[in-house]
């Protein structure tokens, strides 16, 4: 009998590595060894064609003194902090809206939707030509309306702004999540919230919003995750400005963001200690504000009984 | 039926109101969300002088059909277009041999390693993508595979976590009776798993193909960083390459970006359930 089990546990054992063998390989060559070979090259000097030379922690001791580090740090949490709130706000509310019962419903559902697969290079490049100052869509629909018709993406203020404007167009993703939660709160707390005399408000507030959170947090943190690493839209209008082998931060650095300025040290400049030095702290951060996320979640979220 | 037939005409109307209320925010965001595709569009037809006259029409005066033609003539874009379909639907393979694989692994068979290699595979959704660059560059450099689609496409052969994840949710659904009932009559886990796993998960798969598919057709960073020599370029290395020399002709590049988004319109239209579906099962909870 024990033998039997024995042999049939060494056999899940065989068949159960065989089966991950695939992922198993890739994890170590194109995980595990890559995270210690880009922690050894980012305390080195090295460019592409010489051999690494080990410099201590030189590279993240001049990352702290220079100013471009900080610009794309700052750019960059911008998205995050002003980014993600306005993209899952915007993102449940219209999913507020496609759960509401009409027969077009499908039809509003596709339209929200389509903007979000559309190729980033492709949608950047409409984005630029919707807000050119002088040709482009928006500014000539503010002039029919006689309001004021800003140089949206040559303006380094309103660069930001506008990036956010276009991931807003393009959050089709995270509604169709947010739908799908909300189309899984059961009836029946409603009816009782009814019962107890919520109104449309407190029942949003007590029922709907506890029983997503789960879903909520999962946004959060993939969206945090994505706008730190933020990087094809502002590479292309960056480059739309200043020519493909210029190396551009858009207006005034405005559009330098942290993985850009990491590439430019990369492929540019050819600083790949340096880069690495980046990727490791960008690592360091991802890491810690997921686990800030997991640990103040505690207090919100609230997984049900089932 | 009865209550409502009593109440008066005036408080019936209202509720109809009320519930047909959502029509105007969602009609406004309607036009939010579409009227970008209808400025691609438009502007695509138009002849150069039109697309900078001021105020500018939705609908062009003369319809220029051969600005599509003229464009794909100023740069090589069947070739990469060719190229696009290449690297997309080589991962494709790529991801539909690995991810159902490995989703098998930590779903369908008790060993104790599974449940040690689940959150590991997920913890890797965490790992920014800059860090693994540069290594990652400097090996491929040294096989001198740099410069071919080779560096982009032997990853997705050994899997991705959220296409694991994606396959073990829909694996986690089919019950292990039916499973240990196979195991019993003898079969394989690999006849198993060929035989009644993969074709009872086929919607899982087609949501894993047109993710993956999706993810490459548009990639960006990655071929940037590998597709150095500009036979090689995908469609989005070329759109943006021909945008840093072609700035104003704001024609053939909506032109270009118009047929650069079909493809992918058109899938949605037709898999639009494996899509829904698909976000659903992966963006909800883990």
């Amino acid at each position: 009998m024990t033998r039997i089990t024995l042999n049939r546990r060494r056999k899940n054992t065989l068949m159960g590595l065989l089966f991950a063998s695939p992922w198993i390989i890739g994890f170590f060559c194109f995980t595990l060894f890559p995270i210690g070979a880009s922690f050894y090259y980012s305390l080195t000097n090295f460019n592409v064609f010489q051999a690494p030379r080990f410099v201590g922690a030189a590279n993240y001791v001049q990352l702290f003194s220079d100013e471009s580090f900080y610009k794309g740090l700052y750019n960059t949490f911008y998205m995050t902090i002003v980014g993600t709130p306005v993209y899952l706000v915007f993102a449940l509310a219209a999913a507020l809206l496609l759960n509401s019962k009409l027969k077009s419903i499908s039809i509003y559902r596709t339209i929200f939707y389509l903007p979000s697969i559309v190729p980033l290079v492709a949608s950047s490049l409409l984005w630029i030509w919707i807000l050119n100052p002088m040709s482009g869509l928006l500014n000539n629909v503010l002039k029919t309306l006689h309001l004021y018709q800003p140089n949206w993406l040559g303006n380094s203020s309103l660069t930001k702004p506008s990036l956010i404007l276009i991931g807003t167009w393009a959050t089709g993703q995270t509604m169709v999540i947010f739908l799908a939660a909300l189309k899984d709160v059961p009836r029946y707390l409603y009816e009782a919230a009814r019962i107890d005399g919520a109104g449309a408000w407190a029942r949003f507030r007590h029922v709907t919003l506890p029983t997503i959170s789960p879903v909520i947090l999962f946004q959060i943190i993939m969206s945090v995750i994505y706008s730190l690493q933020y990087f094809t839209q502002a590479y292309v209008i960056a480059g739309s400005q200043g020519g493909l082998n210029v190396v551009s931060g858009g207006p005034e650095n405005s559009l330098l963001f942290y993985v850009m300025y990491l590439f430019h040290n990369a492929f540019f400049y050819l600083k790949m200690g340096k880069a690495s030095a980046m990727a490791w702290i960008l690592f360091v951060i991802i890491a810690l504000i997921t686990w800030l996320l997991f640990r103040t979640s505690r207090q919100w979220v609230s997984y049900g009984s089932e | 039926m009865r209550a409502a037939a009593r109440r008066p005409a005036g408080r019936r109307f209202l509720k109809a109101l009320r519930i047909r209320l959502p029509h105007v925010p969602l009609l406004l965001l309607s036009v939010f969300f579409f009227m970008p595709f209808l400025w691609m569009v438009s502007t695509s037809l138009k002849s150069i002088t039109e697309v900078f006259s001021l105020p500018p029409h939705l609908i062009p005066r003369v319809f220029e059909w051969q600005n599509y033609k003229l464009a794909f003539e100023r740069a090589p874009f069947l070739i990469y277009t060719r190229n696009t379909l290449f690297y997309s639907v080589a991962v494709v393979i790529g991801f539909l041999f690995s991810s159902p694989l490995v989703a098998y692994s930590v779903s369908k068979i008790e060993w104790r390693g599974g449940r040690i290699l689940f959150p590991v595979i997920l913890s890797t959704l965490l790992l920014p993508y800059p860090v693994t660059m540069i290594p990652l560059f400097m090996v491929f450099q040294k096989l001198h595979w740099v410069g071919g689609f080779a560096p982009l496409i032997i990853p997705a052969f050994t899997g991705s976590a959220f296409y694991i994840f994606l396959m073990r949710q829909f694996f986690l659904t089919v019950p292990g009776s039916l499973l240990d009932a196979a195991r019993i009559d003898g079969a394989s886990e690999i006849r198993i798993y060929r035989s009644i796993m993969l074709p009872l998960c086929t919607p899982a798969l087609t949501s894993v193909g047109i993710f993956a598919f999706l993810a490459a057709w548009s990639d960006f960073l990655g071929p940037l960083v590998y597709l150095t020599k500009q036979l090689n370029y995908t469609l989005s290395l070329g759109l943006h390459a021909f945008m840093a020399s072609h700035t104003v002709e704001w024609h053939y590049l909506m032109a270009i970006s118009a047929l650069f988004t079909v493809p992918i319109v058109v899938i949605f239209f037709v898999a639009q359930r494996y899509f829904i579906e698909g976000i659903a099962t992966t963006g909800m909870k883990v």
